[in-house]
Protein backbone atom coordinates (compact mmCIF):
# COMPACT_ATOMS: atom_id res chain seq x y z
CA UNK A 1 0.00 0.00 0.00
CA UNK A 2 2.65 2.27 1.00
CA UNK A 3 4.38 1.99 -2.62
CA UNK A 4 1.15 2.60 -4.24
CA UNK A 5 0.33 6.22 -2.22
CA UNK A 6 3.58 6.66 -2.83
CA UNK A 7 3.70 6.21 -6.93
CA UNK A 8 0.57 8.10 -6.36
CA UNK A 9 2.36 11.29 -4.48
CA UNK A 10 5.36 11.01 -6.91
CA UNK A 11 3.04 11.31 -10.38
CA UNK A 12 1.01 13.73 -9.49
CA UNK A 13 3.30 16.38 -7.74
CA UNK A 14 7.39 15.24 -8.56
CA UNK A 15 6.44 13.65 -12.00
CA UNK A 16 3.87 16.02 -12.77
CA UNK A 17 3.38 14.88 -16.30
CA UNK A 18 2.93 18.78 -17.87
CA UNK A 19 5.52 20.59 -16.04
CA UNK A 20 8.05 18.37 -15.51
CA UNK A 21 7.76 16.01 -18.97
CA UNK A 22 6.28 18.89 -21.01
CA UNK A 23 3.69 15.92 -22.28
CA UNK A 24 -0.01 17.63 -23.25
CA UNK A 25 1.85 20.73 -23.72
CA UNK A 26 0.00 21.93 -26.75
CA UNK A 27 -3.42 21.63 -25.19
CA UNK A 28 -1.94 23.11 -22.02
CA UNK A 29 -1.01 26.20 -23.49
CA UNK A 30 -4.33 26.45 -25.48
CA UNK A 31 -6.90 25.47 -23.29
CA UNK A 32 -5.87 26.89 -20.43
CA UNK A 33 -7.64 30.97 -20.78
CA UNK A 34 -10.27 30.26 -18.19
CA UNK A 35 -10.52 28.30 -15.09
CA UNK A 36 -13.81 26.76 -16.21
CA UNK A 37 -12.80 24.76 -19.38
CA UNK A 38 -9.34 24.26 -18.05
CA UNK A 39 -11.14 22.80 -15.19
CA UNK A 40 -13.48 20.48 -17.73
CA UNK A 41 -10.62 19.31 -19.53
CA UNK A 42 -8.92 18.16 -16.43
CA UNK A 43 -11.55 16.54 -15.58
CA UNK A 44 -12.00 14.74 -18.86
CA UNK A 45 -8.32 13.99 -19.46
CA UNK A 46 -8.27 12.33 -15.34
CA UNK A 47 -11.38 10.03 -16.56
CA UNK A 48 -9.81 8.62 -19.88
CA UNK A 49 -5.94 8.55 -18.31
CA UNK A 50 -7.22 6.46 -15.71
CA UNK A 51 -8.98 4.29 -17.88
CA UNK A 52 -6.63 3.50 -20.85
CA UNK A 53 -3.07 3.37 -19.02
CA UNK A 54 -4.77 0.01 -17.03
CA UNK A 55 -6.07 -1.11 -20.15
CA UNK A 56 -3.07 -1.02 -22.16
CA UNK A 57 -1.36 -2.62 -19.24
CA UNK A 58 -3.69 -5.75 -19.66
CA UNK A 59 -2.67 -5.35 -23.50
CA UNK A 60 0.81 -4.93 -22.58
CA UNK A 61 1.11 -8.33 -20.51
CA UNK A 62 -1.02 -10.54 -21.55
CA UNK A 63 -0.67 -10.06 -25.64
CA UNK A 64 2.40 -7.61 -26.78
CA UNK A 65 5.15 -8.45 -24.30
CA UNK A 66 7.97 -10.72 -25.03
CA UNK A 67 6.77 -14.53 -24.16
CA UNK A 68 3.05 -12.64 -23.23
CA UNK A 69 1.27 -15.19 -25.40
CA UNK A 70 2.17 -17.65 -23.43
CA UNK A 71 -1.26 -18.57 -22.21
CA UNK A 72 -1.80 -19.40 -26.14
CA UNK A 73 0.70 -21.74 -26.42
CA UNK A 74 2.72 -19.33 -28.52
CA UNK A 75 5.86 -18.84 -26.03
CA UNK A 76 8.54 -17.22 -28.61
CA UNK A 77 6.13 -14.67 -29.94
CA UNK A 78 7.23 -11.02 -29.32
CA UNK A 79 5.17 -8.50 -30.51
CA UNK A 80 6.21 -5.48 -28.39
CA UNK A 81 7.43 -3.61 -32.01
CA UNK A 82 3.05 -3.78 -32.71
CA UNK A 83 2.99 -1.57 -29.52
CA UNK A 84 2.25 1.51 -30.71
CA UNK A 85 -0.31 1.49 -33.25
CA UNK A 86 -2.08 -0.97 -30.42
CA UNK A 87 -1.99 1.90 -27.19
CA UNK A 88 -3.17 4.98 -30.02
CA UNK A 89 -6.00 2.41 -31.32
CA UNK A 90 -6.79 1.12 -27.58
CA UNK A 91 -6.86 5.27 -26.88
CA UNK A 92 -9.06 6.52 -29.73
CA UNK A 93 -11.20 4.24 -29.50
CA UNK A 94 -11.52 4.61 -25.32
CA UNK A 95 -12.23 8.39 -26.18
CA UNK A 96 -14.86 7.06 -28.56
CA UNK A 97 -16.47 4.93 -26.29
CA UNK A 98 -16.36 7.20 -23.55
CA UNK A 99 -18.21 9.83 -25.77
CA UNK A 100 -20.77 7.64 -26.98
CA UNK A 101 -21.79 6.31 -23.14
CA UNK A 102 -21.72 9.93 -21.68
CA UNK A 103 -24.00 10.72 -24.68
CA UNK A 104 -26.38 8.23 -24.29
CA UNK A 105 -26.41 7.82 -19.97
CA UNK A 106 -25.08 10.93 -18.26
CA UNK A 107 -26.08 14.19 -21.03
CA UNK A 108 -25.20 16.21 -18.14
CA UNK A 109 -21.45 15.41 -18.21
CA UNK A 110 -21.80 15.15 -21.98
CA UNK A 111 -22.13 18.35 -22.28
CA UNK A 112 -19.95 19.77 -20.02
CA UNK A 113 -17.03 17.37 -21.37
CA UNK A 114 -18.25 16.43 -24.72
CA UNK A 115 -16.02 19.21 -26.66
CA UNK A 116 -12.82 18.22 -25.04
CA UNK A 117 -13.10 14.59 -25.64
CA UNK A 118 -12.31 14.28 -29.04
CA UNK A 119 -8.95 16.85 -28.52
CA UNK A 120 -7.87 13.96 -25.74
CA UNK A 121 -7.09 11.48 -28.44
CA UNK A 122 -4.16 13.64 -29.81
CA UNK A 123 -3.12 14.64 -25.74
CA UNK A 124 0.23 13.77 -25.79
CA UNK A 125 0.05 12.97 -22.10
CA UNK A 126 -2.12 10.05 -22.41
CA UNK A 127 0.07 8.36 -24.60
CA UNK A 128 2.74 9.58 -23.06
CA UNK A 129 1.25 7.90 -19.63
CA UNK A 130 1.08 4.83 -21.76
CA UNK A 131 4.35 4.47 -22.69
CA UNK A 132 6.38 5.49 -19.42
CA UNK A 133 3.71 2.96 -17.56
CA UNK A 134 5.36 0.12 -20.25
CA UNK A 135 8.88 1.20 -19.72
CA UNK A 136 9.09 1.48 -16.24
CA UNK A 137 7.01 -2.01 -16.07
CA UNK A 138 4.37 -1.46 -13.92
CA UNK A 139 1.83 -3.84 -12.12
CA UNK A 140 -1.58 -3.48 -12.43
CA UNK A 141 -2.13 -2.02 -9.65
CA UNK A 142 0.66 0.23 -9.87
CA UNK A 143 -0.80 1.12 -13.26
CA UNK A 144 -4.27 1.94 -12.45
CA UNK A 145 -2.64 4.34 -9.64
CA UNK A 146 -0.61 5.67 -12.04
CA UNK A 147 -2.89 6.50 -14.15
CA UNK A 148 -5.26 7.83 -12.19
CA UNK A 149 -2.14 9.77 -10.23
CA UNK A 150 -0.87 11.44 -13.82
CA UNK A 151 -4.29 12.54 -14.84
CA UNK A 152 -4.88 14.02 -11.16
CA UNK A 153 -1.29 16.18 -11.44
CA UNK A 154 -1.94 17.08 -15.26
CA UNK A 155 -5.02 18.42 -14.18
CA UNK A 156 -3.63 20.17 -11.34
CA UNK A 157 -1.14 21.91 -13.35
CA UNK A 158 -3.94 22.85 -16.02
CA UNK A 159 -6.36 24.99 -13.86
CA UNK A 160 -3.29 26.33 -11.78
CA UNK A 161 -2.15 27.47 -15.33
CA UNK A 162 -5.61 28.94 -15.94
CA UNK A 163 -5.42 30.56 -12.72
CA UNK A 164 -2.67 32.42 -13.34
CA UNK A 165 -3.11 33.27 -16.72
CA UNK A 166 -7.04 34.61 -16.03
CA UNK A 167 -4.73 37.49 -13.51
CA UNK A 168 -2.11 38.09 -16.00
CA UNK A 169 -4.53 39.30 -18.90
CA UNK A 170 -4.85 42.59 -16.96
CA UNK A 171 -0.99 43.32 -16.93
CA UNK A 172 0.77 45.22 -18.95
CA UNK A 173 3.30 43.05 -20.81
CA UNK A 174 5.55 44.06 -23.60
CA UNK A 175 4.12 43.71 -27.18
CA UNK A 176 6.41 41.18 -28.28
CA UNK A 177 6.19 38.61 -25.16
CA UNK A 178 2.01 39.33 -25.61
CA UNK A 179 0.06 36.38 -25.33
CA UNK A 180 2.00 32.84 -26.29
CA UNK A 181 5.69 34.67 -25.09
CA UNK A 182 4.41 35.17 -22.05
CA UNK A 183 2.68 32.34 -21.16
CA UNK A 184 5.81 30.49 -21.71
CA UNK A 185 7.07 32.21 -19.48
CA UNK A 186 4.95 31.97 -16.86
CA UNK A 187 4.79 27.86 -17.49
CA UNK A 188 8.00 28.10 -16.91
CA UNK A 189 7.80 29.89 -13.32
CA UNK A 190 5.29 27.10 -12.56
CA UNK A 191 7.63 24.05 -13.55
CA UNK A 192 10.09 26.06 -11.37
CA UNK A 193 7.61 25.69 -8.10
CA UNK A 194 6.81 22.34 -9.23
CA UNK A 195 10.56 21.43 -9.18
CA UNK A 196 10.38 22.21 -4.96
CA UNK A 197 8.48 18.84 -4.68
CA UNK A 198 11.00 16.95 -6.18
CA UNK A 199 12.33 14.48 -3.69
CA UNK A 200 9.61 13.77 -1.31
CA UNK A 201 8.70 10.52 -0.42
CA UNK A 202 6.65 8.74 1.93
CA UNK B 1 14.21 25.90 -57.51
CA UNK B 2 11.00 27.89 -58.25
CA UNK B 3 9.16 30.20 -56.48
CA UNK B 4 6.38 28.34 -54.95
CA UNK B 5 8.09 25.54 -54.30
CA UNK B 6 10.55 28.04 -51.90
CA UNK B 7 7.28 29.67 -50.26
CA UNK B 8 6.12 26.32 -48.77
CA UNK B 9 9.25 25.14 -47.96
CA UNK B 10 10.74 27.85 -46.11
CA UNK B 11 7.86 29.58 -44.98
CA UNK B 12 6.97 27.54 -42.07
CA UNK B 13 10.58 28.20 -40.90
CA UNK B 14 10.12 32.07 -39.90
CA UNK B 15 6.59 33.19 -40.89
CA UNK B 16 4.60 30.78 -39.92
CA UNK B 17 6.72 28.72 -37.47
CA UNK B 18 5.10 25.62 -36.31
CA UNK B 19 6.46 26.16 -32.74
CA UNK B 20 6.35 29.68 -31.91
CA UNK B 21 3.19 30.80 -34.24
CA UNK B 22 1.10 27.57 -34.42
CA UNK B 23 1.84 26.00 -30.78
CA UNK B 24 1.88 23.13 -31.93
CA UNK B 25 4.57 20.35 -31.28
CA UNK B 26 6.17 22.14 -28.00
CA UNK B 27 6.05 18.90 -26.01
CA UNK B 28 9.28 16.91 -27.35
CA UNK B 29 10.36 20.59 -28.13
CA UNK B 30 11.13 21.13 -24.42
CA UNK B 31 12.06 17.64 -22.93
CA UNK B 32 14.67 16.56 -25.78
CA UNK B 33 16.67 19.98 -25.43
CA UNK B 34 19.01 19.55 -22.79
CA UNK B 35 21.40 17.81 -25.44
CA UNK B 36 22.03 18.77 -29.12
CA UNK B 37 22.74 15.21 -29.91
CA UNK B 38 19.35 14.22 -28.40
CA UNK B 39 17.93 17.24 -30.39
CA UNK B 40 19.13 16.59 -33.70
CA UNK B 41 17.97 13.07 -33.25
CA UNK B 42 14.46 14.18 -32.49
CA UNK B 43 14.29 16.65 -35.58
CA UNK B 44 15.65 14.21 -38.41
CA UNK B 45 12.87 11.41 -36.71
CA UNK B 46 10.42 14.11 -36.57
CA UNK B 47 11.10 15.80 -40.04
CA UNK B 48 10.97 12.03 -42.01
CA UNK B 49 7.88 11.09 -40.15
CA UNK B 50 5.84 14.84 -41.44
CA UNK B 51 7.03 14.45 -45.02
CA UNK B 52 6.23 10.82 -45.18
CA UNK B 53 2.87 10.85 -43.68
CA UNK B 54 1.96 13.81 -45.15
CA UNK B 55 2.83 12.19 -49.26
CA UNK B 56 1.02 9.21 -47.52
CA UNK B 57 -1.67 10.27 -46.97
CA UNK B 58 -2.48 12.95 -49.51
CA UNK B 59 -1.58 10.03 -52.04
CA UNK B 60 -4.47 8.53 -50.22
CA UNK B 61 -6.94 11.66 -49.46
CA UNK B 62 -9.42 10.85 -52.34
CA UNK B 63 -10.38 7.38 -50.54
CA UNK B 64 -10.06 8.56 -46.83
CA UNK B 65 -13.66 8.44 -45.55
CA UNK B 66 -14.33 11.80 -43.87
CA UNK B 67 -15.72 10.27 -40.39
CA UNK B 68 -12.95 7.92 -40.00
CA UNK B 69 -10.17 10.20 -41.57
CA UNK B 70 -8.68 10.73 -37.42
CA UNK B 71 -7.71 7.25 -37.27
CA UNK B 72 -6.69 6.64 -40.87
CA UNK B 73 -4.09 9.37 -40.40
CA UNK B 74 -3.54 7.99 -36.85
CA UNK B 75 -2.34 4.27 -38.04
CA UNK B 76 -0.65 5.70 -41.10
CA UNK B 77 1.57 7.71 -38.65
CA UNK B 78 2.06 5.36 -36.30
CA UNK B 79 3.44 2.54 -38.66
CA UNK B 80 5.80 5.34 -39.69
CA UNK B 81 6.74 6.00 -36.06
CA UNK B 82 7.29 2.24 -35.08
CA UNK B 83 10.15 2.15 -38.51
CA UNK B 84 11.93 5.00 -37.08
CA UNK B 85 11.57 3.84 -33.37
CA UNK B 86 13.07 0.41 -34.84
CA UNK B 87 15.56 1.84 -36.95
CA UNK B 88 16.81 3.84 -33.75
CA UNK B 89 17.13 0.82 -31.50
CA UNK B 90 18.74 -1.17 -34.27
CA UNK B 91 21.32 1.75 -34.99
CA UNK B 92 21.61 4.26 -32.25
CA UNK B 93 20.87 2.24 -28.98
CA UNK B 94 22.35 4.92 -26.63
CA UNK B 95 20.25 7.52 -28.21
CA UNK B 96 17.29 5.71 -28.66
CA UNK B 97 17.41 5.36 -24.44
CA UNK B 98 17.97 8.39 -23.64
CA UNK B 99 14.87 9.76 -25.95
CA UNK B 100 12.65 7.03 -24.31
CA UNK B 101 9.02 7.15 -24.55
CA UNK B 102 9.53 10.66 -26.40
CA UNK B 103 10.26 8.49 -30.34
CA UNK B 104 6.74 7.29 -29.29
CA UNK B 105 5.28 10.26 -29.02
CA UNK B 106 6.11 11.69 -31.85
CA UNK B 107 2.69 10.10 -32.95
CA UNK B 108 0.49 12.67 -31.18
CA UNK B 109 2.99 15.49 -32.11
CA UNK B 110 0.55 17.68 -33.33
CA UNK B 111 2.43 18.81 -35.79
CA UNK B 112 2.03 15.70 -37.79
CA UNK B 113 -1.61 15.43 -37.03
CA UNK B 114 -1.92 19.11 -38.12
CA UNK B 115 -0.13 19.42 -41.28
CA UNK B 116 -1.71 16.36 -42.37
CA UNK B 117 -5.42 17.69 -41.11
CA UNK B 118 -4.81 20.97 -42.86
CA UNK B 119 -2.89 20.72 -45.90
CA UNK B 120 -2.13 17.17 -47.32
CA UNK B 121 -5.98 16.10 -47.14
CA UNK B 122 -6.33 19.42 -49.65
CA UNK B 123 -3.41 18.97 -51.43
CA UNK B 124 -1.52 16.83 -54.14
CA UNK B 125 1.48 14.54 -53.24
CA UNK B 126 4.33 16.89 -54.25
CA UNK B 127 3.53 19.63 -52.22
CA UNK B 128 2.47 17.86 -49.33
CA UNK B 129 5.67 16.58 -49.02
CA UNK B 130 7.41 19.82 -48.98
CA UNK B 131 5.16 21.07 -46.59
CA UNK B 132 5.88 18.20 -44.34
CA UNK B 133 9.31 18.83 -44.85
CA UNK B 134 9.02 22.71 -44.57
CA UNK B 135 7.14 22.40 -41.03
CA UNK B 136 10.11 19.87 -39.51
CA UNK B 137 12.79 22.26 -40.87
CA UNK B 138 10.60 25.58 -39.19
CA UNK B 139 10.62 22.65 -35.71
CA UNK B 140 13.93 21.56 -36.61
CA UNK B 141 15.22 25.11 -36.07
CA UNK B 142 13.96 25.93 -32.78
CA UNK B 143 15.09 22.29 -31.33
CA UNK B 144 18.64 22.99 -32.70
CA UNK B 145 18.51 26.68 -31.03
CA UNK B 146 17.27 25.72 -27.96
CA UNK B 147 19.67 22.57 -27.75
CA UNK B 148 22.56 24.38 -28.47
CA UNK B 149 21.90 27.11 -26.06
CA UNK B 150 21.19 24.61 -23.22
CA UNK B 151 24.51 22.32 -24.22
CA UNK B 152 26.81 25.39 -23.83
CA UNK B 153 25.53 27.01 -21.04
CA UNK B 154 24.68 24.35 -19.10
CA UNK B 155 27.44 21.92 -19.67
CA UNK B 156 30.13 23.93 -21.99
CA UNK B 157 29.98 21.05 -24.12
CA UNK B 158 28.42 20.83 -27.88
CA UNK B 159 28.06 17.67 -29.16
CA UNK B 160 30.17 16.61 -26.28
CA UNK B 161 33.40 18.40 -27.45
CA UNK B 162 34.52 20.81 -24.96
CA UNK B 163 33.89 24.10 -25.77
CA UNK B 164 34.38 26.08 -22.68
CA UNK B 165 36.21 24.42 -20.03
CA UNK B 166 34.66 24.02 -17.20
CA UNK B 167 35.62 25.43 -13.54
CA UNK B 168 35.78 22.31 -11.75
CA UNK B 169 38.43 20.64 -14.13
CA UNK B 170 40.39 23.32 -14.01
CA UNK B 171 39.38 25.60 -16.53
CA UNK B 172 37.41 28.91 -15.89
CA UNK B 173 33.85 28.04 -16.89
CA UNK B 174 31.32 27.76 -14.14
CA UNK B 175 28.22 26.13 -15.76
CA UNK B 176 24.47 27.20 -15.26
CA UNK B 177 22.76 24.29 -13.56
CA UNK B 178 19.44 26.02 -14.40
CA UNK B 179 19.62 25.25 -18.12
CA UNK B 180 19.98 21.61 -17.75
CA UNK B 181 16.53 21.69 -15.45
CA UNK B 182 12.98 21.62 -17.50
CA UNK B 183 11.79 25.25 -16.78
CA UNK B 184 14.73 26.95 -18.70
CA UNK B 185 13.34 25.36 -21.95
CA UNK B 186 10.34 27.27 -21.07
CA UNK B 187 11.96 30.86 -20.80
CA UNK B 188 14.27 29.68 -23.40
CA UNK B 189 11.24 29.48 -25.88
CA UNK B 190 9.66 32.50 -24.28
CA UNK B 191 12.42 34.57 -25.35
CA UNK B 192 12.71 33.22 -28.95
CA UNK B 193 9.08 34.29 -29.26
CA UNK B 194 10.16 37.59 -28.00
CA UNK B 195 13.08 37.80 -30.67
CA UNK B 196 11.45 36.50 -33.54
CA UNK B 197 7.89 38.94 -32.74
CA UNK B 198 10.01 42.00 -32.00
CA UNK B 199 11.79 41.53 -35.73
CA UNK B 200 8.03 40.26 -37.60
CA UNK B 201 5.77 42.74 -36.52
CA UNK B 202 2.72 41.38 -37.62
CA UNK B 203 3.24 38.00 -35.59
CA UNK B 204 2.61 40.20 -32.24
CA UNK B 205 -0.64 39.32 -30.76
CA UNK B 206 -3.16 42.35 -29.36
CA UNK B 207 -3.53 42.53 -25.89
CA UNK B 208 -7.02 41.23 -24.30
CA UNK B 209 -7.13 44.32 -22.02
CA UNK B 210 -4.93 48.01 -22.59
CA UNK B 211 -4.29 49.89 -19.52
CA UNK B 212 -5.96 53.72 -20.57
CA UNK B 213 -3.34 56.28 -20.16
CA UNK B 214 -3.32 58.22 -16.76
CA UNK B 215 -4.92 61.61 -17.46
CA UNK B 216 -4.27 64.69 -14.73
CA UNK B 217 -7.55 65.78 -13.53
CA UNK B 218 -7.91 69.09 -14.71
CA UNK B 219 -8.29 71.66 -12.01
CA UNK B 220 -11.74 73.24 -11.84
CA UNK B 221 -12.05 76.74 -11.07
Amino acid sequence: MDTLVNLFITAVFVENLALSFFLGMCTFLAISKKIETALGLGIAVIVVQALTVPINNLIYRYLLRDGALDWAGLSSVDLSFLGFVSYIGVIAAMVQILEMFLDRFVPALYNALGIYLPLITVNCAILGGTLFMVERDYTFAESVTYGFGSGFGWALAITAMAGVREKLKYSDVPDGLQGLGITFISAGLMALGFMAFSGIRL
Amino acid sequence: MTDSVRKILFSPVVDNNPIILQVLGICSALAVTTQLSTAITMSIALTLVVACSSSVISLIRHHIPANIRIIVQMTVIASLVIVVDQFLRAFAYEISKELSVFVGLIITNCIVMGRAEAFAMKNPPWPSFLDGLGNGLGFSAILLTVGTIRELFGSGTLLDYTIFPLARDGGWYVPNGLLLLPPSAFFLIGLIIWVVRSWKKAQVEQAEFRIKEMRRPTETT
